[in-house]
């Protein structure tokens, strides 16, 4: 058994879901990794990696060539693996397409080389399947996984080229909102707002300097990114990112169905909600029932 | 232009409904629960629609593979504004890679210039189905659209990435799967309503399409998660943080 994974960086670090992907292949066997773009040096360094698969001709990661290439290296291997990311999503379905196999997303759970738990209706449920396709292409939620070291080892590195040619594709431009804090998918605290924090200004006055001392990452529920409080990227929820920090403090929200699936995996939940019937309160550890424009000045003071 | 878009449906639990699993384990419990068009592919018609609206396409195809009862989800779609249904009907719980197997003759026969579809449907969240569809059609795809601009035979798609919005060029025909941001869907006027059940459906048989319907997953179980307990109420801001420090640990 070998697996293919595919990892990302970011900066020319390894995405530490990636790492986590890297361990949770380790299972079935010897692990190859495949890069796109950057540069390499960092994937070399990876605990667990056999070899690193370097492609230098694909910087933006279009999914039809990248699926293409994937494909014409599949039958080498029995796993293609790769975390949950847009990319991932993007082309490992496709690659099981060319492949003619049924992917696993968004597994969190492995229990032998063939089945998989993975939650369905937003986590309201986990279904264990059993693939029987030859070749298996999952992705896997980094924050299920611990991962591998991001130094140690001296993987060689081959370079490989993309096909070429493909023209019904192409990348025009990418806009990242810049932060210097945490990614929310693995900060050891993310501090989130909902609707009850009223408007934007509130999200920079109210949560950033919490944030700026705790080395939190800053979370949105899907009521206050709708109502423009906060970018779309700070989502978090089924629908959003799914979160699964030592600490996650909710503040003015109230629990949607599909937020709470995105955070239940959280070790700690603080709530604060001036609601006490806020469906919040009933999956969070601690809870103070008042108003937030109190509290969390006074919450900013006492840490 | 006379670019036809095809827009897959499918038929789901109500998101609202908090869903239940089966007492026998296989599943999540569908009998006699509010069923409703998946959201996604609601926002996806949606977008159809107005891409006839604004004059780049002529008409707007749903198609749903389900039972009988997709009929109704198919009827909703209709009242919304497409034009014609087709219903694949089939009692099987089908995987993506059948459905996208049993869409790309659907496809063949229909011609679109464009699929336009859901990026996942909210009862198996594979999110996959638009992909390998794209794959079998040798089509290009836009994923997670949040922005669609049709011009010279192309469609400009804002994505939703990690991080930011990428904007892709795709040569139509392709698929386009749409994000939550995408668009808000209109709602079914009554007049719409009663429009909508003479709008033509036509029904198929999924076994007759000469697709391999074999499942590659079997379902060894369906539990539910682990239920998170309610905790403590606090009163004040330092006993919180006290809490945190000495009893959770987290700061």
């Amino acid at each position: 058994m070998t697996a293919l994974v595919l990892i990302e960086t970011e900066q020319g670090t390894v995405r530490q879901a990636s790492r986590s992907a890297i361990s949770a292949a380790s299972r079935f066997g010897d692990v190859d990794v495949i890069l796109f773009g950057d540069n390499a040096e960092n994937a070399a360094k990876l605990a667990n990696v056999r070899k690193v698969l370097h492609v230098t001709n694909l910087p933006h990661l279009l999914a039809e060539p990248a699926a293409a290439l994937l494909a014409t290296l599949a039958e080498n291997y029995t796993h293609i693996v790769s975390a949950v990311s847009a990319n991932s999503k993007n082309i490992l379905p496709r690659l099981a397409g060319l492949l003619d196999v049924q992917p696993l997303t968004d597994v969190i759970e492995i229990k032998n080389d063939d089945t998989f738990v993975r939650p369905i209706y937003a986590g309201n449920a986990l279904a264990t399947v059993q693939s029987s396709d030859r070749i298996k292409v999952l992705t896997v939620r980094g924050s299920s996984f611990d991962p591998v070291a991001a130094e140690g080892g001296n993987a060689p590195v081959e370079t490989l080229g993309a096909p070429g040619g493909y023209d019904k594709s192409h990348f025009v431009k990418v806009e990242f909102s810049h932060s210097d804090r945490p990614e929310l998918e693995v900060a050891r605290v993310i501090i989130s707002g909902g609707k009850g924090v009223k408007d934007a200004g509130n999200f920079q006055k109210l949560l950033e300097p919490i944030a700026d001392k705790l080395n939190a990452a800053i979370g949105a529920s899907r009521a206050a990114v709708d109502a423009g409080f906060a970018p779309n990227e700070m989502q978090v929820g089924q629908t959003g990112k799914v979160v699964a920090p030592e600490l996650y403090i909710a503040v003015g929200l109230s629990g949607a169905l599909q937020h709470l699936a995105g955070i239940k995996d959280s070790r700690v939940i603080v709530a604060i909600n001036i609601d006490p019937d806020a469906p919040i309160f009933k999956v969070a550890d601690y809870g103070i029932v008042g108003d937030l424009f109190d509290i969390l000045p006074a919450l900013e003071k006492a840490l | 232009m006379t670019m036809k878009v095809l827009v897959p449906v499918k038929r789901v639990v109500d998101y609202n409904i908090k869903p239940r699993v089966a007492a026998d384990g296989r599943g999540v419990e569908t009998q006699g629960v509010k069923m409703s068009m998946n959201p996604f592919d609601e926002i996806a018609l949606e977008e159809a629609i107005r891409l006839r609206e604004k004059g780049h396409a002529s008409s707007v195809v749903v198609v749903s593979i389900g039972p009988q009862a997709a009929q109704d989800t198919l009827r909703t779609a209709m009242a919304m504004g497409a034009d014609q249904a087709i219903l694949v009907r089939t009692d099987a719980a089908l995987e993506p890679l059948a459905v996208a197997n049993l869409l790309k003759v659907i496809v063949e026969r229909e011609n679109p210039g464009l699929v336009s579809m859901g990026k996942q449907a909210i009862d198996d969240d594979m999110n996959a189905t638009g992909q390998i569809l794209a794959a079998k059609l040798g089509w290009p795809q836009a994923t997670f659209a949040s922005q669609v601009k049709i011009h010279d035979g192309k469609a400009e798609v804002s994505r939703e990435v990690d991080g930011g919005i990428e904007v892709v060029n795709v040569s139509l025909p392709a698929v386009i799967t749409a994000d939550l941001r995408l668009n808000e869907p209109r709602y079914a006027s009554l007049p719409n309503i009663m429009k909508a059940r003479k709008k033509p459906l036509e029904t198929l048989d999924a076994e007759s399409l000469g697709v391999d319907l074999t499942p590659r997953l079997k379902v060894v179980n369906v539990s539910e998660p682990p239920e998170r307990q309610a905790g403590v109420i606090v009163e004040t801001v330092d006993e919180l943080v006290h809490k945190l420090k000495t009893e959770a640990k987290v700061l």
